[in-house]
């Protein structure tokens, strides 16, 4: 057995990076394709919110665990061997795509029917509509449940560990391997997820606030 | 203000010749599902008149002033405002918009956006007028309303009142010839309503063509050329102010003038 030592600190942190990596690589990723489907959830064409909705029901409706498999080992049986990053990051994309885009459906709809009208009436296009009056608004009331879901993202990331991409959860496990210390690992662990999501958490409780006195 | 003051700053042009209305209705029916709102209304509003419809609640005044500005699709019938027919499928929507102003009930302004850039947003986007013009125009009009002080204020900064003037404003800076004035003062206080009126009845004074949907009989009364009364989604009774207020020719009309409500 081999002691817990300071190599395994900096060894879990290092990993905590890949962590933060595949945060981010998921939530501008997905903020790219929420939008999209956003946009097309409340199109005027039938043919776009038919599809985008089925789409989000889909993933929706299927564990991420899941998609991390059909996207690493999966693609691999069709001749696509992804790295573990790329599979993780493809399938937290499309998981964080669905939801956001069903939040920020509703947040696009919660900017009152009146707003639509106004613009209309001064003559902007839909386009001017969405860019100037609809989105800037949208975005003030989709900020606080966009950031809550993030926090979940970040723990969610865990489950790259499962394909064999060592971030943070995967680099507690190989340490706990040799070290045999899972309480001192494993809370090691916890508390830099705690340190990471705290500040999301944070961040969220204070722009909700501030956005309802602005309102 | 003086009506030549007003005139200019609107940049009111003509908005039909004696012989053509401004907006004419023809027989305009509306359904809410099998509702019948609009059963077969037509009127004229002439060039440089104010024409109020009043009528109680349900009457489809509202729902007829956005048949108007397309805001509503009609069944049947014709509406044509400022040249262009309206009421069936969104063709021809941005030369209506550049004819054709509306207010509302609510104001509507942007929240996010500052009173400057909620009058400038259409004339820099739409209009493709420069950030300077633009801003000059914004200053213009937001003096016609009394409020060129506010001009970096946002809205949730402004009284009802204020709102409802810088959305008046807002309507103003794109140069209409017909504004639609949808219920613009049945959200505010009475001493708040005051003010509103007050640029109104300037607006009028400096030759605005104007439709307004309104519950203030007495600056109706006072002020528009022309009334209808609707009932029952019916023209129910029209005429000049003068002569309708007069001499009711209906029960209803007598009744509503009578209660006023």
């Amino acid at each position: 057995m081999i002691q817990f030592g300071s190599a395994h600190v900096i060894y879990i942190f290092e990993a905590a990076r890949w962590t933060i990596v595949l945060s981010l690589i998921a939530f501008f990723g997905g903020a790219v394709l929420g939008l999209l489907l956003a946009l097309a959830r409340v199109s005027r064409l039938l043919i776009l919110r038919a599809l985008s909705a089925a789409y989000i029901q889909t993933i929706q409706g299927t564990p991420l665990l899941i998609l991390l498999f059909l996207s690493y080992f999966g693609l691999s049986l069709l001749g696509y061997r992804l790295a573990p990053i790329v599979a993780a990051g493809l399938s937290l994309t499309l998981y964080v795509g669905a939801f956001l885009g069903e939040i920020w459906r509703g947040c696009i709809q919660a900017v009152p029917r009146t707003q639509w009208e106004a613009s209309d009436c001064i003559g902007l296009n839909r386009f001017q509509q969405y860019a100037y009056v609809i989105l800037p608004q949208a975005v003030r009331i989709a900020t606080p449940p966009t950031v809550g879901f993030m926090v979940q993202v970040v723990k969610n990331t865990s489950l790259a560990s499962v394909i064999g991409f060592v971030e943070l959860t995967r680099a507690g496990q190989i340490v706990n391997n040799s070290t045999f210390q899972p309480l001192v690992v494993f809370l090691l662990v916890a508390a830099i997820y705690f340190a990471i999501c705290y500040p999301l958490s944070v961040a969220s409780r204070v722009l909700e606030r501030k956005f309802n006195v602005a309102r | 203000m003086s009506r030549d003051n007003t005139q200019a700053l609107a940049g009111t042009r003509p908005a039909g010749t004696p012989e053509t209305p401004a907006v004419k209705v023809r027989d305009v029916v509306k359904f809410f599902g099998q509702l019948k709102v609009l059963d077969g209304v037509s009127l004229d509003v002439m060039a440089g008149q104010m024409v109020a419809i009043i009528g109680r609640s349900g009457s489809g005044k509202s729902t007829l002033l956005r048949c108007m500005n397309g805001l509503e699709d009609i069944h049947s019938g014709e509406i044509v405002i400022c040249g262009h027919n309206v009421g069936h499928g969104k063709s021809n929507r941005a030369d209506l918009r550049r004819d054709v102003g509306m207010v509302f009930q609510s104001y509507n302004l942007f929240p996010h956006l500052t009173v400057e850039r909620n009058i400038t947003l259409a004339l820099t986007l739409v209009k493709k007028k420069s950030k300077a013009e633009a801003r000059q125009l914004a200053e213009q009009v937001l003096a016609q309303v009394g409020l060129a002080d506010k001009i970096a204020s946002y809205p949730e900064q402004l009284s009802g009142g204020q709102q409802q003037r810088v959305a008046i404003a807002r309507s103003l800076a794109l140069s209409p010839q017909v504004i639609l004035f949808d219920e613009v003062t049945s959200a505010l206080d009475p001493e708040l309503t005051v003010e509103v009126l007050r640029v109104m009845e300037d607006l009028a004074r400096g030759g605005m063509t104007m439709v307004l949907v309104t519950h203030e009989m007495a600056f109706a009364q006072r002020v528009a050329n022309q009334v209808v009364f609707m009932h029952k989604g019916k023209v129910w009774e029209s005429g000049p102010t003068k002569e309708l207020f007069a001499s009711p020719k209906t029960a209803e009309f007598a009744q509503f003038i009578g209660t006023g409500l």
